[in-house]
Formats: C-alpha cells, sequence, structure tokens
C-alpha cells in the first residue's frame, strides 16, 4: 500500500543555515504521527514542505494524496463569513451544505453567518480545522493548532482531533510542543532535533487514553528531549 | 442582566453614547447658529458692508433666484459633469496603474518609482503647463481633476496590495488556488479598505481641483458663476456658489462613507 507521506533524505536551508539535515520519515495512510522538538528545529519549515509550499529542497518528500493544513494561526479570510470561509476548501457550489455539516462537527453550529473577526480564538481555530477537514484530505498537517489556547480549549480540541481522525481517517502530522498532547493522541511519536530525527516512539495504549495511563511513557520521551524528571510516587 | 450587558459590549455607540449625544446633538448646533445671528447683525446695522460679504438674508434669497431662473442648476450641471469625467479618467488611471505596480514585480519596478517621483509635485501647480498642453477649454480642468484622483487612488490601491497578508495567501494556495484565483480571492479583497481610504481623499481632491481649475478662464460652471459675480461686486452669488461647492463635497463624502459601512461590515468596530 502506498505510504501517506514519504521523506527521503530531506535537506533544506536557509542561506548558509541548514534547518533540516537528511529527514527520513514515512507515514501510513490512516497513522496519527506526533512531532516533537524544541522552538526553531524545522518542524514548521518540515510541514511546509510536505503542503507543497517550499520547493527549494534537497532530497524527496512525497505526499501522493490531497493534503490540508491548519497552521498556527487560524487565517481565515477576515471578509468571508464562517461557512465561506470552509467553503472555500471546496471548489464546489454546493458548499454551504457541507460547510454546516463541517461546523456541526466542529460544535460550531450557529457560527455559519458570523464574520470571523467576531470569533473567539478557539472558535476561529476550529473553523480553520473545519476548512481543513471539508476537503477529505488523505493528509492532515496540524502545525501547533491548539497552541494559543487555554488548557480547557485545549482538552476539549484533543477528544474532537481524536473524534475527527476516528471517522475520517485521514493520516495525521501534528505538531506540538506539548508531550502530553502527543502521548494522548498519537499512535507514534517523532523527536526533532538539530534537524534530525533523533527519536521515535510508538505508542501502543488502548484509546480513549487519560492522563494516568501516560505517565510512565511520558518520563521517556521527555528524557529525548533533554529534560529530567523526578517522577512523583 | 448578562444579556443586556452583552448587547452594550457588542453595539456600543447606539447603547452607551446615545444619551449623551441626544444631549449634545443640539447644544453643539448653539455656536453655529450665533454666529449666523451675529454676521446677520452685522449686517443689519451697516457694520459689515454688502460689498465685503452679503448678509445671510441676502444670500438666502440670492439662492433662491438664482435657483428659480436656472443659472444655479446649469453651473451646477457643468461642473459636476467636469468632476465626473476628470473623475472616471483619473479613476481608470489610477486603478490600473495600481493594479499593474501592486500585481506584478515588474509593474512596479518600472512603475512605483516615476509616480512616487510625480507625487510629490503639487499637482495643481501643473495648472500653466495644463493650459500650455491644453488650451483654456475643458480639457485642462479634466486633466487637473484626473491628476487630482489617479495619484491617491494609486498609491492606496499600491498600498493596499501589498500589505496582504502572505499568510492567508499561503492558506488558498493549500486549498488549490491558482495564481489568479488567489489574487481575485486573497489580494483584491485585502486591498479594498485601503482603496476606499485612497477613494475618499480622492473625491476631496478632485472637488479642490475642480475649484482651482475653474478660475481659469471658464465660461459655464459654479467657477463662472462666482468669478463672474466678483466683478460685479455680488459677493451674496460668490457666497451661494461656495455653499454648493460645499454641499458637493459632503455629499460625497457621505456616500464614500455610507459605501464603507456597507463594503466593510466584516471589520471588528
Ligand atoms: N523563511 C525563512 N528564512 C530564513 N530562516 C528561516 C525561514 N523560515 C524558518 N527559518 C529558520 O529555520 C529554523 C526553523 O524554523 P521553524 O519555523 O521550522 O521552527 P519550528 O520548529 O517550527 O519552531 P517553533 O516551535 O518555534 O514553531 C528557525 O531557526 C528559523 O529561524
Ligand atoms: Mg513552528
Amino acid at each position: 500500500m502506498a505510504k501517506a507521506v514519504s521523506v527521503r533524505g530531506l535537506h533544506k536551508a536557509f542561506g548558509a543555515r541548514t534547518v533540516l539535515d537528511g529527514i527520513d520519515l514515512e507515514v501510513e495512510p490512516g497513522e496519527f504521527v506526533a512531532l516533537l522538538g524544541r522552538s526553531g528545529c524545522g518542524k514548521s519549515t518540515l510541514l511546509r514542505i510536505l503542503a507543497g509550499l517550499d520547493r527549494e529542497v534537497r532530497g524527496a518528500a512525497r505526499v501522493p494524496g490531497k493534503v490540508s493544513i491548519a497552521f498556527q494561526q487560524p487565517r481565515l479570510l477576515p471578509w468571508r463569513k464562517v461557512w465561506r470561509n470552509i467553503a472555500l476548501g471546496l471548489h464546489r457550489p454546493d458548499g454551504r451544505a457541507v460547510a454546516l455539516r463541517a461546523l456541526q462537527e466542529v460544535r460550531l453550529p450557529g457560527h455559519a453567518d458570523a464574520w470571523p473577526l467576531t470569533l473567539s480564538g478557539g472558535e476561529a481555530q476550529r473553523v480553520s480545522l473545519a476548512r481543513a477537514l471539508v476537503r477529505e484530505p488523505d493528509v492532515l498537517l496540524l502545525d501547533e493548532p491548539f497552541g494559543a489556547l487555554d488548557a480547557l480549549t485545549r482538552l476539549a480540541m484533543h477528544h474532537l482531533v481524536e473524534d475527527l481522525w476516528t471517522r475520517h481517517k485521514p493520516a495525521v502530522l501534528l505538531v506540538t510542543h506539548d508531550v502530553d498532547e502527543a502521548l494522548l493522541l498519537a499512535d507514534r511519536i517523532l523527536v526533532l532535533d538539530e534537524g534530525r530525527i533523533v527519536a521515535t516512539h510508538h505508542v501502543d495504549l488502548p484509546r480513549p487514553r487519560r492522563r494516568a495511563s501516560v505517565v510512565e511513557q511520558r518520563t521517556r520521551v521527555l528524557a529525548d528531549l533533554g529534560v529530567e524528571v523526578e517522577e512523583a510516587a | 442582566m448578562t444579556s443586556s450587558t452583552a448587547e452594550v459590549a457588542a453595539r456600543p455607540k447606539s447603547a452607551t453614547t446615545a444619551p449623551t449625544r441626544k444631549l449634545t446633538l443640539p447644544l453643539r448646533w448653539i455656536s453655529p447658529v450665533a454666529l449666523v445671528l451675529l454676521w446677520q447683525l452685522a449686517s443689519s446695522t451697516g457694520v459689515l458692508s454688502p460689498d465685503k460679504l452679503a448678509s445671510p438674508l441676502t444670500v438666502a434669497e440670492t439662492a433662491g433666484e438664482l435657483i428659480a431662473d436656472g443659472q444655479l442648476g446649469e453651473a451646477f450641471a457643468v461642473s459636476i459633469t467636469r468632476v465626473f469625467f476628470g473623475f472616471l479618467i483619473g479613476g481608470f488611471t489610477g486603478v490600473a496603474l495600481g493594479l499593474v505596480s501592486g500585481l506584478s514585480r515588474w509593474g512596479e519596478t518600472l512603475l512605483d518609482p516615476p509616480v512616487q517621483m510625480l507625487r510629490t509635485l503639487p499637482h495643481l501647480g501643473l495648472i500653466p503647463l495644463f493650459i500650455l498642453w491644453f488650451g483654456i477649454g475643458e480639457e485642462p480642468k479634466l486633466a487637473l481633476v484626473a491628476a487630482g484622483v489617479a495619484f491617491p487612488l494609486y498609491l492606496n490601491l499600491h498600498a493596499g496590495i501589498r500589505q496582504t497578508d502572505p499568510g492567508l495567501v499561503e492558506a488558498a494556495r493549500v486549498l488549490g488556488y491558482s495564481r489568479f484565483e488567489r489574487v481575485v480571492h486573497v489580494v483584491l479583497p485585502s486591498a479594498v479598505p485601503q482603496t476606499l481610504v485612497g477613494l475618499r481623499i480622492a473625491l476631496g481632491t478632485a472637488w479642490l481641483s475642480l475649484i482651482v481649475g475653474e478660475q481659469v478662464n471658464a465660461d459655464a460652471g459654479l467657477g463662472f458663476l462666482i468669478n463672474n459675480a466678483r466683478e460685479f461686486l455680488r459677493t451674496d452669488v460668490v457666497v451661494v456658489g461656495l455653499v454648493v461647492y460645499a454641499l458637493l463635497g459632503l455629499t460625497t463624502d457621505a456616500l464614500v462613507r455610507l459605501l464603507e459601512r456597507k463594503v466593510l461590515r466584516w471589520q471588528k468596530r
């Protein structure tokens, strides 16, 4: 079966500065992969390359299917009502019906005719997610989509993303700084450092996962990130 | 209780400022009305001679006469036609150049430097040249209005296009929009607010250019009416002409504001 993402020997440099230094990565269709790493290690750069936004690279990055990306900022067109922003991903005349269904899925019914600038941060982020989902992507790229949200909204968004992923089964590549988030959601966790993938963790815990069940593995992932933690008994 | 405070937050204009405005609106008329009364008083007592400035009552009477005998209507039609066509020419030029230099690198490299240099010229100072080039008929007046319109439209459209958030363009790209579609759906809409600012400046300049242009050997129009009146010391007619100019300027400004409110509904206020 064809891979959803296959990357071989990917190098990317900005001028003299090498950001990605030989990335090899394969993602199965329907697999949920989390990408962890320090700020500035090249996570967004990798996602932009996979989304086809940056082609000045060395090596191969193949994403054969349809790609959607939710950026860290929602990037909605402020002069289009919410449903029109979602329908933007469709190129189809029956956009409104599909957009309304997607809004239902991200739990924002009733906001279809709102202007984006009137939405809260979390609401805008969910609209952005809906816009990425209506395209029924084979690969869904999520670049810290919950970064700017408060803890409670984040929690709700985790459930939402897991739920949507279970239903639509795209391959997901989620960039995050939050180890718990990665452990709760992903089948596989990759740790990126100095432009290379330095560690891979398979998370075989049954779903839905709870916080307590991830504690043990968390210590090991944190160690790969260079963080030593004293485990509380 | 909570729902009512939410409404106040969402629509601060109507909810919180309405009572104070109701009070201050009539109060703000006190001094203008007093000034007009003072003016009338000065005229009636002979302190202000009609050769310097006609009394408000005379002005109103004259306005009535000028409307009744069709002089004002005729002059008005001539002037408005000049602004209309001057605006059309200048608007087309400004928008066309703004689009080319906003949307293409080469266009910007070639067009922007000369336009930026030319805009430092006060365009009203171009009258002598325009007279030499176009004579003293309608053409120099149209050219002056067109020049006054083209520059602000060009500058603001160009700036509006350049200010487009590259993040939004990228988002459209991932959604499969071609370059042309990205211009239509992202770049041009995001240039609209700045362009409307340019439109308002352009209209203001258009009236100013008209007034100055009509001082030059006009044989019809509001400017002619005013100049002609000066020769006969008819300050009442001069004032009527000035008032009409002012009303025209206010009207077009109000129209653009209305347009802004309609088109920019999406902006958070
Ligand atoms: N267009 C660019 N030009 C020059 N350098 C860039 C450019 N984009 C990114 N970089 C550099 O590449 C490095 C990686 O950036 P990237 O945005 O991928 O980091 P990141 O891992 O996503 O970080 P964060 O977690 O803070 O978002 C950074 O050092 C950044 O300065
Ligand atoms: Mg990033």
